[in-house]
């Protein structure tokens, strides 16, 4: 699914940030991406989602070589991949339940077409109460599970979580934790990026540790 | 989504608890239809679209007047007949009058009366002025017929034969003048236009890029969605667009009512000095149709520089994004 072989990046003309970065992701997999703050989590997460482009190396994705592909081979794969910021990014001006329907919108698919879908999902992440509010009114942890709806309403193959539980309590991190690890349930292979050892314990995962911009993988 | 609830439930049996009934029934715009900014850019749209329609259409009054004056000068010619020892200066204007009538294209031949020629001078001479103790030449005032090119170096030769003292102003002196500064007033007019012009793309190019920045965070979200770059710039264009086209309906529009309003006033206070002298110089406020559809070209002119523009930041930010 995932492919990134000896893959490098820096900033500028500085020095690489991340080196020799060699792993895959498997289809239904599960894994943490951890390290110490700076250690380039959020830059691996940028270029597996395609908006940072490594100095050197191989990125395949789903079995495409991402380097030689334009802009709308770049959107096709993207909408095969789900992101949840740790900034949740949902739009202030709609509600929750178009900010979750959003990814299917821009589809060009008709409303009625998918709203049973959105409802489901939203009274599955514990919104179906929430789904008319604006995010501005939204806790800390509706606007997650709010952008994690979001990240997995187009049914993507790989999700990808910054920080997913970086601004809520222990049980509320716990409780999405429990969601993640059911959305790998039903199919979907999770990232998740985090530096929260005690939210690791709490799952036997694989998991990628960056360290001096290198990868270490412990399986 | 084959998922299953924290119950253990399978998704798509869960039962929705909310009516599709209940939903509001419109979505809400991917960008937002009323924002401060986005008001603010109207305004500015509006502003400036005022004012250039407004200097369009001064310019077009000014083109139109211009074109005028050239055209009502050159509409007329007058035959001057002098006065001169033993000569009978009726006598000669009489013959004038009747050769000029003998030329096709001359319409309206009309020498001045006595009375008249003193009239004409009673602003330097004074009133009760006595015509037959001045040499005052007696004038002819002889119109042309619209579009006609009458023999005018026939009719100055034939006087010269045939009418004592009679000579043939065409007037080429003031036409020429005229059209050097109808020419002046036109260039000088144009020149003010497109500098207004550039002016308010400038601005609206400036003021869309500022309602451009506060909606980044919506160009982002779209893209990492994985919409298309071009369903993006699809979006903001069309929103620019119509943002464009209020502003500019409204800053235009108010524009030609200003017009038509000072059209009905100069009709209802026509007689009036001021009035008078105002209708001499312009003519009517009328912009008539050309002014019309250069106001509502403006219009669309400025509504797709903000669409434009808005396509070009989004081009960018996606740039950046990657």
């Amino acid at each position: 699914m995932v492919r990134f072989e000896n893959v490098g990046l820096r900033y500028g003309l500085g020095s690489e940030v991340l080196r020799d970065l060699t792993f895959h992701i498997e289809p239904r997999s599960f894994q943490f991406l951890t390290g110490p703050s700076g250690a380039g989590k959020t830059s691996l997460l940028r270029m597996l989602f395609l908006t940072l482009r490594p100095t050197r190396g191989l990125i395949n994705l789903f079995g495409e070589d991402v380097s030689i592909l334009g802009k709308d081979g770049l959107a096709a794969l993207r909408r095969r991949i789900g992101i949840v910021f740790q900034d949740f990014r949902l739009l202030d001006h709609m509600t929750t339940y178009e900010n979750v329907a959003l990814p299917l919108r821009v589809l060009g698919r008709r409303e009625s077409s998918y709203r049973h879908e959105v409802i489901e999902l939203l009274q599955w992440v514990g919104l179906g109460e929430r789904m008319w509010a604006l995010p501005p009114v939204l806790s800390g942890g509706e606007k997650q599970r709010a952008a994690i709806a979001r990240a997995v309403i187009a049914r993507p193959e790989l999700l990808l979580a910054d920080e997913p539980t970086g601004n809520v309590d222990p049980a509320l991190a716990q409780r999405l934790l429990r969601l993640l690890i059911e959305l790998n349930k039903s199919g979907t292979s999770i990232l998740i990026a985090t530096h929260d050892i005690a939210l690791m314990d709490q799952y036997n995962a694989r998991r990628l540790v960056i360290h001096e911009g290198r990868l270490h993988i412990y399986d | 989504m084959t998922a299953s609830t924290h119950s253990g439930k399978p998704l798509d049996t869960l039962k929705t608890r909310i009516p599709a009934g209940e939903m509001p029934r419109n979505e809400t715009p991917i960008i937002p239809k009323e924002s401060i900014s986005g008001s603010a850019l109207a305004a500015v749209i509006a502003i400036m679209t005022f004012l250039a329609a407004l200097t369009t259409g001064a310019v077009m009054l000014v083109i139109a007047s211009a074109t005028e004056w050239q055209s009502d000068v050159a509409r007329e010619v007058t035959i001057q007949v002098r006065p001169g020892p033993g000569r009978d200066i009726e006598m000669e204007s009489f013959k004038a009058a009747a050769i000029a009538r003998e030329f096709p294209g001359l319409i309206d031949v009309r020498p001045y009366t006595r009375e008249e020629s003193a009239r004409l001078l009673e602003p330097w001479l004074g009133a009760g002025l006595v015509i037959e103790d001045l040499p005052v030449p007696r004038m002819i005032v002889v119109k042309i017929a619209p579009g006609a090119t009458p023999d005018l170096a026939g009719l100055r030769k034939a006087l010269a034969e045939r009418a004592a003292g009679a000579s043939l102003d065409d007037h080429r002196g003031w036409v020429n003048r005229m059209r050097a500064m109808a020419s002046a007033a036109v260039a000088l007019g144009i020149g003010v236009l497109i500098l207004v012009l550039a002016t308010t793309m400038l601005s609206v190019a400036f003021a869309t890029r500022g309602t451009m920045a506060a909606n980044r965070p919506i160009v982002e979200v779209l893209h990492f969605i994985g919409a298309r770059d071009a369903y993006i710039t699809a979006q903001f264009q069309r929103h620019f667009l119509l943002l464009g086209l209020k502003g500019g309906v409204l800053g235009g529009g108010a524009a030609l009512v200003l017009f038509a309003l000072a059209g009905l006033l100069g009709d209802r206070f026509l007689g009036a000095a001021a009035a008078d002298q105002a209708a001499a110089l312009f003519g009517s406020y009328a912009i008539g149709p050309a002014g019309y559809a250069a106001v509502f070209g403006q219009i669309v002119l400025i509504a797709a520089t903000a669409a434009w523009t808005s396509r070009r930041v989004v081009k960018r930010t996606l740039d950046s994004i990657e």
